[in-house]
């Protein structure tokens, strides 16, 4: 929105803006803290989806550049996703082998190979994914467009209440937080451990690359080096935050969404000093979160007891 | 376990080194091979490529002294992550350090800008030091005191000292007539960091060498350091025998700070003159690579920040003259990370000194 339509509105205008950034803010939020939710049920850490991310939004964009679906480019994504979790999940499998250093290296890998093959598509505009407005009741245009989302955010949204349901009430759930609470009980049940936690980070790489693919295909919506700033790793502080519960992700993820579109909505009311201080404010956010929800001497019920984040 | 256990001797620590060099050797040769494939991918010959990435860091004597220079702040900002490695925390966020440093050290320069340029170096590294210190510390106080991520938050803070640093010289300390780049004021010529005797390089590769010399003497020879290994060992152990954790884990992620603050005083006192966007340079998450690939040994970092800094110090002659993208640096690095990670868990069929009872 730029600042005409915004001041035409009033008082509603810096909501409108706040809330119009959020739908578009949030969802790779949304998905990649889904994905670490996952695997980090299964007891490990993935600190490498910035690289997920940052991979899934340069090949979602080749692909739906070259295809012409951007659709094909939302697959081709997970699926380079599944592709860096499988690594990140077969090179801590090994022994001696710390999930957070190979996360850090992983986030690194991911980045640069991105950057590498991605040199060629700063220029092209591939075909974005669909979308429609909640803003139908309203006739102001404005509203309208602020109110706009698409489809993939709607499906990462029915996605975290089936992943919640499927933790609890699936055979795959409830194997996945056997390992993710006791590995020695999995093992004793018979379950290879590496297997599920591959599988889970196989899985969560797939959703934090999805993740990517919707920054470079909806918003902002054209690949370029600048398009990730952190949010793969303020995802996985986020998780810590949602309590290990997928439907918190999704609230959460909102919240981090809104803390993003704050610095943005108030530069389109006309209040630019502070820009990079407003801008900032979902990492500020992060971090008064994990301190306010952690503690030095308990840790919470809710954590998979595996899980060497918090050691 | 063994006789050579029993028998203490030139062997021992001779076996030691060879341990520690032969597996990150061994997983930057296996990187070379598959970077090798990468390359040769992209339809660009491995061979003349590495030649050409030979010639551009170490092949002439001007290109090393280039190399070098890209090592000085690479040193200061390993140790950043080598440092607390020690005490089993994993800190990624020297960037931010880096950039609080370099502007904490031109406001300082430029306001003692009179003063003579001994004294105005030494207050900008001061400035520059704490700055690094309090946000690595912050980093480590949070974790001791709040059980928060340490590896997390340290990144956080790196990104948000990136906004102030954006903030500050665009806001409060912006130079009105640094126009197309938006700075603080210049710290003065007479100011400036000058070059070692008979060198091109600046004197932060001295800076960075005795940096990473000092730490080497607090880590492996003092009771600090020893204190501080023993929590990286067993953090618990540690507090039941009496060590004041908390005091040694916030110390030394100060220290760790405060080295990559000096490698953001030494980028602003040697060759920007003032603080702007140009402090962000990643020199900070190379250094983390650094740290690993030095497997956290202070002494080590030297080393290995020369090699990095040889890698960096190509990347420019392999745009221009393979027109490969400038992320080639990055993805050999990635491929150098990953590789090296691998080889830990080969670590003990690597075993130099296994190898030798085997064949004796």
């Amino acid at each position: 929105m730029d600042v005409e339509t915004a001041t035409s509105l009033g008082v509603w205008g810096l909501p409108l803006a706040i809330v119009g950034g959020m739908l578009r803010v949030s969802p790779p939020f949304l998905f990649v803290s889904l994905g670490e939710c996952v695997t980090e049920k299964a007891g490990r850490v993935n600190l490498g989806l910035e690289g997920n991310l940052v991979m899934g939004a340069m090949v979602g964009y080749g692909l739906s550049y070259l295809t012409g679906s951007a659709w094909l480019g939302v697959l081709a994504a997970a699926f380079v996703g599944a592709l860096l979790g499988a690594l990140h999940g077969w090179l801590c499998g090994r022994p001696r082998v710390n999930d957070i250093a190979v996360g850090i290296a992983l986030m690194l890998l991911g980045v640069g190979l991105a950057f590498f093959l991605g040199k060629g598509l700063i220029q092209p505009t591939a075909p974005r994914l669909p979308s429609f407005s909640l803003g139908f009741w309203s006739g102001r245009p404005q509203v309208v467009s602020a109110l706009t989302i698409d489809l993939l955010f709607l499906i990462g949204v029915g996605l975290a209440p089936l992943l919640g349901w499927a933790f609890n009430h699936t055979r795959y759930g409830l194997v996945l937080r056997v390992v993710g609470e006791s590995a020695d009980a999995a093992r004793a049940m018979g379950y290879d451990v590496n297997r599920v936690r591959l599988w889970a980070t196989v899985f969560g790489g797939a959703l934090a690359g999805v993740g990517g693919s919707f920054l470079s295909l909806y918003y902002p919506g054209s690949w370029n080096e600048g398009l990730s700033s952190g949010q793969g790793l303020m995802a996985v502080a986020l998780v810590i935050f949602a309590r290990w519960d997928p439907v918190r992700c999704l609230y959460a993820s909102l919240l981090f969404g809104g803390a993003s579109a704050l610095g943005p909505a108030l530069q389109s009311v006309g209040f630019t000093s502070g820009y990079y201080l407003f801008n900032a404010a979902p990492y500020a956010l992060t971090l008064i979160i994990m301190v306010w929800s952690n503690s030095a001497d308990k840790t919470s019920a809710e954590m998979p007891a595996e899980l060497s984040i918090m050691r | 376990m063994d006789d050579t256990s029993a028998k203490p001797g030139w062997r021992e620590p001779v076996l030691a080194v060879a341990d520690a060099v032969v597996v990150p050797v061994a997983a930057l040769l296996v990187s070379i091979l598959i970077f090798g494939v990468f390359i040769g991918l992209t339809g660009n010959s491995p061979i003349a490529v590495y030649a050409e990435m030979y010639r551009g860091a170490f092949g002439t004597w001007f290109s090393f002294q280039n190399t070098l220079l890209r090592a000085a702040p690479l040193m200061l900002a390993g140790l950043c992550t080598a440092l607390p490695a020690r005490l089993g925390l994993i800190i990624i966020g020297g960037e931010g350090a880096i950039v609080m440093g370099g502007v904490a050290a031109a406001t300082v320069g430029v306001s003692v800008s009179n003063a003579s340029p001994p004294v105005v170096i030494a207050c900008m590294m001061l400035a520059g030091a704490l700055a690094g210190g309090f946000w690595i510390g912050l980093a480590g106080a949070l974790r001791v005191y709040r059980g928060v991520n340490e590896t997390i938050s340290s990144l956080l803070l790196a990104y948000l000292g990136i906004a102030l640093l954006n903030h500050l010289v665009e806001g409060p300390l912006k130079d009105p007539e640094s126009l197309n780049k938006p700075s603080t004021r210049h710290i003065g010529e007479a100011n400036m960091l000058g070059d070692l005797p008979g060198l091109d390089v600046h004197y932060g590769l001295l800076f960075g060498i005795v940096a990473c010399i000092g730490c080497w003497l607090l880590m492996e020879q003092s009771v600090f350091g020893f204190s501080g290994r023993i929590v990286g060992g067993n953090a618990r152990a540690a507090r039941l025998s009496g060590l004041r954790v908390p005091r040694l884990v916030i110390l030394t992620c100060v220290l760790a700070g405060a080295c990559a603050g000096t490698a953001g005083m030494v980028e602003v006192a040697a060759i920007h003159g003032k603080a702007n966007a140009s402090l962000i340079t990643g020199y900070g998450y190379t250094g983390i690579l650094v740290a690993f690939l030095a497997r956290h040994h202070a002494l080590a970092v030297v080393f290995v920040a020369v090699l990095l800094g040889g890698i960096g110090a190509s990347g420019g002659l392999l745009q221009r003259t393979f027109d490969l993208p400038d992320a080639t640096v990055l993805v050999l690095q990635g491929i150098l990370f990953v590789v090296l990670l691998v080889s830990e868990s080969f670590r003990s069929k690597l075993n130099v000194s296994r190898f030798l009872k085997v064949r004796g």
